[in-house]
């Protein structure tokens, strides 16, 4: 009979991501809620006391997988690992963070252990034993809610920055429990050549708490300098639309929408951006939406908290300076 | 190189999604079905190195007859050849029952690389192509934004844009390689392009036909079900900013961002 919660927890150069501590505090949540046993698992090498961490945030055992090979992450060899032990403990209930790594992790988990996963969800509630797991599809257009009726373990991502951390309480202690690592030689098909640093520095969208964004009404890349000044005043991270990347004025990683990122931030700053519908679904559950666009028939005050219409030009060094004197 | 491209047909992103009367699907009356731009990226880089390297390309659809189109588009890209699933015992299922049946159309074919689409942009499930990977037992390499093939052909190295960095990775071929935007721009089919496309091979199979029976794929041989679609949650109603001046506009904005919506 299956039983417990295990969560994935994901580090990087033996620092865990805030996405871990998100989701050992969910399965924090579900566990009190249903009374089951809470276990995490770290992945990596000499990352056994950073792994210790976790404890405060809930998780009552702590498995480290430590070993040179799983330095740097790979799917073959995290998959294999994580599918031993899942075989061995037989959790209820797998979760995972929906970001780049744990994405590609689960969804090479769930299959190599024949189950259901469900991707990228924003809610997750227990129902006589089901995870009932709540996901956007078509970019946010709809919400699904679906479960895994048979199969075990039922498993789900959570998306970044929608799973509120809980409060780390030092008196909590977890049992740490060392992983045997046998890995053969088809786990080490892929390795990492290099890992190359972002210059910006910035958080990434996915993960951003703030976003400035930058459409058509920019007129031209060089532009995107005031939206960086406003950014670096909050710390936020800037993002564009569809039609912003196509012409060439920010990279593509920056592109907010159903064809790029899918964003979750607690503040989204619209600029001269009109809201087509893939760009409003990829930004649409943002906590609040703030627009600026001198057409008031724009569709992005329709989705909008707060709207200025107005010249970007003009609004947006003025907000700049504005939020210099709360910040 | 033999190189499979995997394409999944979605409505076009410009697509009003509404749920149907069943509550569990949308309304497909008025949808125009496109390639899922992400498989597009896949067709496009496997012309480059088929172009570059010599080889052939194969794309591989399932789903309804409407999927021939996608197929043939692909074909008139320039794929050699295409294979069409075409049972709707097939259709409607999770990620692994449908890695399943393309699992099942690729392994007769020759391979040494598979494209699949990151995501596709009506589920958004990010699964399939590391699903595919695990039935077929090759490496996985994920949201990819560049391809090179080493010179003896043996290996592949790319780049994945992360979270706050880029990796550059490398594995052993056969691979399967997940596209990302950024990694090409897709080509868009010639009219002598699409006259031969009419003439290229385009094989349909049943599940018979792939040794597989009904209750292995789609809905019956899926593990995730779907319980309900609702609707994105409505916000409330937003607030233009008013004002005398720019200056007092952005004034209240903050505060208000402050005072009332407390979000800085």
């Amino acid at each position: 009979m299956a039983k417990g919660i295990l969560v994935i927890a994901e580090q990087r150069g033996g620092t865990l991501r805030k996405i871990s501590l998100e989701m050992v505090s969910e399965g924090r949540r579900l566990a009190d809620q249903s009374g089951q046993p809470l276990a995490a698992v770290v992945l990596g090498h000499g990352i056994a006391e950073e792994a210790k961490k976790l404890a405060a945030y809930g998780a009552e055992t702590i498995y480290v997988a430590d070993a040179p090979e799983l330095k740097y992450y790979t799917p073959e060899a995290y998959t294999t690992v994580i599918a031993n032990l899942v075989k061995a403990q037989e959790p209820d209930i797998v979760l995972g963070g929906a970001s780049q790594q744990g994405k590609e992790l689960a969804a090479k988990l769930a299959a190599r252990l024949e189950t259901g996963l469900a991707m990228d969800c924003v809610g997750l509630r227990l129902e006589d034993g089901l995870l009932i797991a709540r996901r956007p599809m078509y970019a946010g257009k709809v919400y699904a809610e679906v479960v895994c009726e048979t199969a075990r373990p039922q498993m789900a991502t959570g998306r970044p920055n929608v799973f509120s951390i809980l409060e780390p309480d030092s008196s909590r202690s977890a049992e740490v429990v060392n992983l045997e690592v046998a890995l053969k030689p088809e786990d080490l098909r892929t390795s990492l050549v290099e890992e190359l640093a972002d210059q910006t520095g910035k958080v990434d969208l996915t993960e951003a708490v703030y976003i400035v964004s930058g459409g058509r009404g920019m007129k031209d890349g060089s532009n995107f300098i005031i939206l960086e000044k406003l950014a670096d005043v909050i710390g936020a991270t800037v993002g564009a639309s569809r039609s912003a990347v196509d012409a060439g004025w920010r990279p593509q990683c920056d592109q907010v929408g159903q064809t790029g990122k899918v964003v979750n931030p607690n503040m989204y700053i619209a600029c001269g951006i009109s809201g087509a519908i893939q760009h409003l679904a990829g930004m649409g559950s943002s906590k609040v939406i703030v627009a600026v666009n001198k057409d008031p028939d724009a569709p992005i005050f329709q989705k909008a908290d707060y709207g200025i219409v107005g010249d970007l030009f003009e609004v947006v060094p003025l907000l700049e300076e504005e939020f210099k004197k709360i910040m | 190189m033999n190189i499979l491209v995997c394409i999944k047909q979605v409505p076009d992103t410009e697509t009003q999604i509404k749920i149907d009367s069943g509550g569990k699907g949308i309304q497909t009356a008025d949808i125009k079905w496109v390639m899922n731009p992400y498989d597009e990226f896949g067709v496009e880089e496997a012309l480059r190195i088929k172009e570059k390297l010599g080889g052939k390309v194969t794309v591989i659809g399932v789903g309804p007859q409407r999927v021939v189109e996608s197929l043939r588009t692909a074909l008139a890209m320039g794929a050699d050849e295409a294979i069409h699933v075409d049972d709707p015992a097939a259709d409607g299922g999770d990620a692994l029952a449908t890695a399943r049946v393309l699992a099942a159309a690729i392994r007769p074919v020759p391979f040494d690389l598979i494209f699949c689409g990151q995501r596709a942009v009506d589920d958004d499930n990010a699964q399939v192509g590391a699903a595919l990977s695990e039935l077929l037992n090759i490496p996985l390499l994920s949201v990819i934004t560049k391809v090179e093939i080493s010179e003896d052909k043996t290996k592949v190295k790319v780049t994945r844009p992360v979270e706050g960095a880029t990796w550059v990775l490398e594995s052993s071929l056969p691979a399967l390689i997940t596209t990302q935007k950024g990694l090409n721009e897709p080509r868009y089919a010639s009219l002598p392009g699409i006259m031969k496309a009419k003439k290229k091979p385009l094989a349909v199979k049943k599940l018979a036909d792939l040794g597989l029976a009904p209750e292995q794929v789609g809905a019956a041989g899926s593990k995730l079900t779907l319980r309900s679609l609702t609707p994105p949650p409505e916000r409330k109603p937003g607030k233009i900013i008013e004002g005398e001046t720019v200056q007092e506009k952005a004034a209240l904005l903050v505060k208000l961002l402050r005072e009332e919506a407390k979000i800085i």
